[in-house]
């Protein structure tokens, strides 16, 4: 009954749209695929049973879409996801714009209503082409099955190459239903067009390398880019040959080893004292795929005035939207980056020598360090700064952590020390709260071997938290740390810094995590105190299958430092110095 | 500033909408589109004119180029350029008093392409100064014009200039490259 996919790649045969389908999908080396069925999609349903592609039954399609997501940003491969038409396609909106900020390969199929009936509101009906038009890379309504091999392999071209991003292939029911002659090599896109602005020549690599060679106070900024354009081991080489210090991005963490002594953490909002201020004191910035975002900047107008800009990026239009550079190295990371070493010379060579610059950001270290919560004592309070602490240090740093978004997501930034790329997942450019379940789910699906985590806050986990069945479902072992404050804390935080303290719809109530948990046939605990952590983190580790950790933390804690939105990198809200909950005589 | 885009995007469905849609999400106003065939076959090359900052000319082609279906993006900016628009205008004009519109149209070298005894039409090609001029005077007829139909801009470089990109795909000779890099410079 089966057919055989792999004879179907080469030898040309005729197939319904439906096994088109599949059998394309095994051709771009896809094996996973996360879904949910409905009546425009069935045909393909029908025929899914015939190829060896493992479907992932989700409770909701944002969690497909994330899925994806969560896939792709562990494997480095094209997610894919799968949905019928109308509320299903709708419903994957969320995931798809998640993926196109963040610049994730990702290959959405929706099925649509019979093309006879094609914009009739027909039951169903919805133009997700062109609802999808400015959150996807690209995308596809197809209506015959001849046309579909073609469309779904430049699909998965388009979602690969240059800045990658999410496409959509929507196809109509009979599409799937009627037969064609499926040649896979006969529907190979045509070659890859790189941008064409594309550009870096070598007058712009000497004044890069120039300005590198007589800079005093160089940074590196490295992004997003670095990993997806698998540049890790230029930026280090850069870094140590020219003794450059490296800031990092949200969505850079783990693509510059934490403990490399190079090394000065996370940049921007939330990011410490010392890179920032670093970055206003530099004379170059050296930035390699990343886009100088509002979070990252603060404002553009008293951004790093001293210094010189250097723009390595892929995305031509990226050069100076935010920020105005010297230099623009217009091409992928790597590829410049190859071409741009061999003229930096290291420190016995005549290169440059950096040992003050590197010292003054080390004296500006001293003092946040011992602001730093973490090295406050043990007053019997949790903070999640605690837990996320003792996260890093029990897993050695090694397991892949998938955040959701909001106070939460930036203590794991600031306390849990990425070694690796693609051991942080998160959503950086949107900020989708329930992005964290069903990305770890698909994450676990893209390194299985991995220590997975979920870190999510009380608010983000209830929006997604249907996806435990998933979990069980699918039998997967991934441990989940729900950061508990009781409020939505990042907009309680604004609240206390910006609105006077008007909690205004952000105190929330929550179901009993463990409970909920175990109504899933998945165990879990509460942690109260600072103690318990480490403990109840091993019990988490050691257990067989999904495990859920409730900690139950200060409620009106705060991350700090803080840039408020809009304001300079030097104007800095710092860490209070103190527990803020000791009670001291003056108080 | 006024930006000239000269575009050449593949001649499907949706393709325009994907290009407007780029416009409407900087949120600049398109103040002129033309579409038409081109020279090869498959493409249609468009002139677009937008009012936007002078340094958005930069993104805004590079924006274009990102969207799959386009093929080559030109910035004409201050480059030497042929622009010429077509205006259809119909004009309320009895036997007693054409001849003073016959002698309008003849000063501003258009044309009279339809006749009957309520009204004429007059086909005008030329710069958009122009074919104000023609619109002005009549106007200042009361009640005269009744219908304007105008094609917006249509745009050419002067000289032998044609895209890289078209080179590269194997079409004719050019200068492009040094122009790329013009409207390239940050």
């Amino acid at each position: 009954m089966g057919i055989d996919a792999m004879t179907h790649l080469t030898t040309p045969t005729r197939l319904t749209g439906a096994e088109i389908l599949w059998a394309t999908l095994v051709g771009e080396g896809v094996d996973t695929v996360f879904g949910y069925p409905g009546g425009a999609i069935l045909p393909a349903y029908d025929a899914l049973r015939k190829f060896p592609i493992r479907h992932v039954l989700v409770r909701h399609e944002q969690g497909a879409a994330h899925m994806a997501d969560g896939y792709a940003r562990a494997s480095g491969k094209v997610g894919v996801a799968v949905a019928t038409s109308g509320p299903g396609a709708t419903n994957l909106i969320t995931g798809i714009a998640t993926a196109m900020l963040d610049s994730i390969p990702m290959v959405c199929v929706t099925g649509n209503v019979s093309s006879k009936v094609l914009g009739t509101d027909a039951f169903q009906e919805v133009d997700i082409t062109g609802i999808t038009l400015p959150v996807t890379k690209h995308n596809f309504l197809v209506s015959r099955a001849e046309d579909l091999a073609a469309a779904l392999r430049h699909a998965f071209q388009i979602a690969r190459s240059g800045r990658p991003g999410p496409v959509l292939v929507d196809i109509t029911k009979d599409a799937q239903q009627a037969t064609a002659i499926f040649d896979f090599e006969a529907a190979k896109p045509k070659l890859y067009r790189p941008h064409p602005m594309l550009k870096v020549e070598d007058a712009g690599l000497a004044q890069a390398a120039e300005l590198i060679r007589n800079a005093e106070r160089p940074v590196i900024l490295a992004g997003h880019g670095v990993s997806e354009a698998g540049a890790m081991e230029q930026v280090r080489t850069l870094a140590e040959r020219a003794q450059i210090p490296v800031g990092l991005t949200l969505l850079g963490l783990g693509s510059f080893p934490a403990s490399h002594p190079l090394n000065l953490g996370m940049m921007g909002m939330h990011g410490e004292a010392w890179v920032n201020d670093a970055i206003q004191e530099a004379d170059l910035l050296i930035a390699c795929g990343m886009r100088f975002d509002d979070r990252v900047i603060g404002t553009p107008a008293t951004y790093a005035t001293k210094a010189k800009k250097i723009h390595i990026e892929i995305d031509p239009a990226e050069i100076n939207k935010n920020v105005k550079v010297d230099v623009a190295l217009v091409g992928d990371l790597r590829a410049v980056l190859e071409e741009l070493l061999p003229r930096i010379s290291s420190r016995g060579q005549g290169g440059r020598d950096g040992s003050s610059w590197l010292k003054w950001i080390d004296g500006r270290k001293g003092e946040s360090a011992v602001r730093d919560i973490k090295n406050l004592p043990d007053m019997g309070h949790l903070y999640a700064a605690h837990v996320m602490h003792d996260l890093w240090r029990i897993t050695g740093g090694n397991a892949v952590v998938v955040t959701d978004v909001g106070q939460h997501q930036m203590w794991e930034a600031q306390y849990y020390h990425h070694e690796h790329p693609r051991t942080l997942i998160t959503s950086g450019g949107l900020g989708t709260m329930g992005f964290a379940l069903p990305a770890a789910i698909g994450a676990k699906f893209g390194c299985p071997e991995k220590e997975v985590w979920v870190v999510a806050g009380d608010g983000g986990f209830q929006m997604t938290a249907a996806e435990l069945s998933t979990i069980v479902q699918e039998r997967l072992k991934i441990n989940i740390a729900v950061i508990n404050t009781g409020y939505l804390g990042m907009v309680r935080q604004w609240q206390e810094f910006f609105y006077e303290r008007n909690y205004e719809a952000t105190p929330l109530v929550s179901p009993d995590f463990v409970k909920l948990a175990d109504a899933h046939g998945i165990p879990g605990r509460a942690v109260r105190t600072r103690g318990e952590v480490a403990a109840a983190v091993e019990e988490a580790r050691a257990a067989n299958g999904a495990f859920l950790l409730n900690f139950l933390v200060e409620k009106e804690d705060s991350v700090y430092p803080m840039i408020p939105a809009g304001s300079s990198l030097h104007e800095m809200i710092l860490r209070p110095g103190r527990d803020p909950l000791e009670e001291r005589a003056d108080d | 500033m006024l930006h000239t885009f000269v575009a050449y995007v593949e001649d499907l469905p949706g393709v325009l909408t994907r290009v407007a849609s780029l416009f409407r999400r900087l949120n600049i106003n398109i103040s002129s589109l033309t579409v038409g065939r081109s020279e090869r076959p498959g493409l249609s090359r468009l002139t677009l004119v937008c009012e936007a900052s002078a340094s958005a000319g930069h993104r805004i082609r590079a924006s274009l180029f990102k969207l799959e279906n386009v093929v080559d993006v030109d910035d004409i900016a201050q480059a030497p350029s042929v622009t010429r628009e077509l205006a259809l205008i119909k004009v309320a004009a009895s036997p007693r008093n054409r001849a003073q519109i016959f002698d309008l149209v003849e000063v501003f070298r258009a044309r009279i392409v339809d006749l009957t005894s309520e009204s004429l039409l007059i086909e005008m090609t030329g710069v958009e100064s122009k074919i104000e001029g023609l619109i002005e005077v009549l106007r200042e007829d009361d009640g005269r014009i009744l219908e304007i139909c105008r094609s917006g801009k249509m745009t050419m470089r002067r000289g032998h200039h044609t895209s890289g990109v078209l080179r590269a795909m194997g079409a004719g000779v050019a200068d492009a490259a040094e122009q790329d890099r013009a409207a390239a410079q940050p």
